[in-house]
């Protein structure tokens, strides 16, 4: 763009701008959504790193300290829960699966739920009919049943588990999009993009899923603490992640059960989730307002 | 006119609308259009009128194959549209565009001005180096009076006479032979409008554009089209020149439109002798038997109910669809 060969002078000559570039120096200017991607960043990399530099691994057991309150001298930051397990590492071993499972299950949710609703919704008719009623059908599979299905054929691991919650998770995703191409389709860019004989792939993916954001980023932050509860759910049923290794919510469950005698148990755990989920809600709206031209 | 090959053709050009079907009854069909035929000549302008609901935008939308034909013909320099595939369609579409009557409904709310602009040549000319796609954009913008400065705007920025020479600009930056105009300044202030016609003028005159001019404001089609065509319930009751329309009309209800429409001067205004209409448009669903207009018309006859008219000519080039078009006189010059 700074190339002279073209008819406006040089100098003045402004840069072409794209709805990305313009989003993120919008998002970047949102004081509340930076905040919040620095601490996502920063808990992130402690549980990928953290344990690294612990003196204690995950399940080596302190047979000197059951259920303690944490003790700076003894080296458990966070305490120790009831077998003797320091909690400071496994609060972050069980933010790596919490963090996985949030952004797998946001990840699928999002990329075949938009891609799948809009089309749907795009084409409509027959199309239509077919591609949500697929969805129905497995709307009405009973999540548990189809998990234990699951788990049964292909043995207990946790990509399993992944591809269940991500099996479950786009459906509302295309539901929600497809509404909203169902009333885009009606607009008139539509159909000049239409007129000039933009493709239907072009139709769908430049112009209609940029217009779907606002409620599908929405939607996307709220599926991830879903699929964590959801997680945490699983495992207690033992379908989910299995000892020694934890997750958030295994953690916080237990917490909650020991609340009264060792309230440590449920605050840490407690407190990283909800500042996770804290952050992950004021980014979503960061980006939903920073992709919406009209909020300058 | 003569000798020229027309630009387009239209035959006998119908548009249905299948309604949904309910529950133990006949399926509705509404005929939107039905048997509208014209030619258009390279650089002409055609306007389309008649009242709400009456197929003119419809008409325009079947033309460019917006919405599936039900029958007959468009001919586009001797190709017939209707009849090859969505595939063979798209690169014709490079030469004939659509201007919409809502400006802002018609630009991408999350687009800038310049990726508005610039998606016709991202369909058609592919090939087009991003800088010199950059200048033919700035250079169109230019053409319809736009700064270039502007390019990284974002639609809602601009007013309802900007947004409509976006879309102006969009539809022109391919040089286009064909520009269907659908109500492209009902949306807008009256001292707008004549912005924007002037702007169509002046860039069908510079690119020997035709246009159809789809509108139901008399005097704004007056003003722009060299022809004009007169619908009612998706027929066409009355086809000539402008000044015949305007001024030696044939049908009633081209009568009654015209004496309808108001005069700037308040004198001849007060002095005009009315031609009121009763009644309202009947259903499209179900429309009167023999010639649509008689449940309205001053001098329907009892023929008029069981037969429908044809469009056959009173001059050449005048065609009107009436059993009693010999009768009628043509008003002396009343407008």
């Amino acid at each position: 763009m700074t190339d002279s060969a073209s008819l406006a002078t040089p100098d003045n000559r402004i840069a072409g701008r794209s709805l990305r570039a313009d989003a993120m120096r919008r998002l970047l200017r949102n004081r509340a959504a930076v905040t919040s991607a620095i601490v996502l960043v920063l808990v992130t990399m402690a549980c990928v790193a953290g344990p690294m530099f612990l003196p204690w691994a995950l399940d080596d057991v302190d047979y000197t300290s059951f259920t303690t309150a944490p003790d700076f001298a003894a080296g458990h930051y966070f305490g120790t829960e009831a077998n003797g397990r320091d909690l400071l590492v496994r609060t972050l071993y069980g933010g790596r699966i919490s963090l996985l499972v949030g952004l797998v299950a946001s990840l699928v949710s999002l990329i075949i739920g938009v891609s799948y609703g809009a089309t749907a919704g795009y084409f409509g008719g027959g199309v239509d009919n077919i591609m949500m009623r697929v969805v129905d059908i497995l709307y009405s599979l009973p999540f548990m049943f189809f998990v234990i299905l699951l788990m049964v054929f292909f043995g207990r691991s946790i990509t399993l588990m992944f591809v269940g919650i991500g099996a479950v998770e786009w459906l509302d995703m295309a539901r929600i999009v497809r509404g909203q191409t169902l009333s885009l389709k009606r607009k008139e860019f539509i159909e000049a993009a239409e007129a000039c004989g933009v493709s239907s792939a072009a139709i769908i993916f430049r112009h209609i899923v940029p217009n779907t954001l606002s409620p599908v980023i929405v939607y996307a932050t709220l599926t991830v603490p879903r699929v964590i509860i959801l997680e945490s759910f699983l495992s207690f049923i033992g379908l989910g992640v299995q000892e020694p290794m934890t997750s958030w919510g295994v953690l916080v469950s237990e917490g909650a059960a020991n609340m009264q005698n060792a309230p440590w148990m449920l605050w840490f755990p407690a407190s990283f989730l909800a500042i996770t989920l804290f952050c992950l809600n004021f980014l979503g709206d960061g980006l939903r307002d920073a992709f919406d031209p009209k909020d300058r | 006119m003569n000798g020229v090959a027309p630009l387009l053709s239209v035959r006998d050009f119908s548009v249905d609308f299948r309604l949904p079907k309910k529950f133990l009854k006949p399926r509705l069909i509404l005929k939107a259009v039905s048997g509208v035929s014209f030619d258009l000549m390279p650089g002409e302008t055609l306007g389309v009128v008649g009242e709400s609901g009456c197929g003119k935008s419809t008409l325009g939308r079947g033309i460019l194959r917006l919405i599936p034909a039900a029958g007959g013909e468009v001919i586009w320099l001797g190709q017939p549209l209707t009849k090859i595939s969505a595939r063979d369609m798209r690169p014709l579409r490079a030469q004939m565009q659509i201007i919409f009557q809502d400006p802002l409904a018609s630009l991408d709310p999350r687009m800038t001005i310049g990726d508005i602009i610039a998606e016709p040549l991202s369909v058609h000319r592919k090939d087009l180096p991003p800088r010199e796609r950059r200048a033919k954009v700035e250079a169109i913008m230019d053409r319809v009076g736009l700064h270039p400065e502007m390019i990284n705007r974002y639609p809602h920025e601009f007013s309802g006479g900007q947004a409509q020479r976006i879309g102006i600009a969009r539809a022109m930056i391919l040089e286009p032979r064909l520009i269907i105009c659908d109500e492209p300044v009902s949306a807008l202030d009256v001292s707008i409008q004549s912005q924007i016609i002037n702007l169509l003028k002046r860039l069908q005159r510079e690119f020997g554009l035709s246009l159809i001019f789809i509108s139901h404001d008399l005097s704004v089609v007056r003003h722009i089209s060299q022809r004009v065509m007169v619908l009612y319930l998706g027929k066409v009751v009355e086809l000539a020149d402008r000044d015949t329309i305007y001024g030696s009309a044939r049908h009633p209800y081209t009568k009654a439109l015209i004496s309808a429409s108001p005069l700037p001067d308040p004198r001849a205004e007060r002095a005009k002798q009315r031609l009121v209409l009763t009644g309202d448009l009947p259903s499209p669903l179900n429309p009167p038997s023999g010639c649509h207009f008689r449940t309205r018309c001053p001098i329907a006859v009892e023929q008029c109910a069981v037969e429908a008219p044809t469009l056959a000519s009173v001059s050449p080039d005048h065609l009107v669809s009436c059993h009693r078009k010999s009768e009628i006189q043509p008003d002396e010059k009343s407008t």
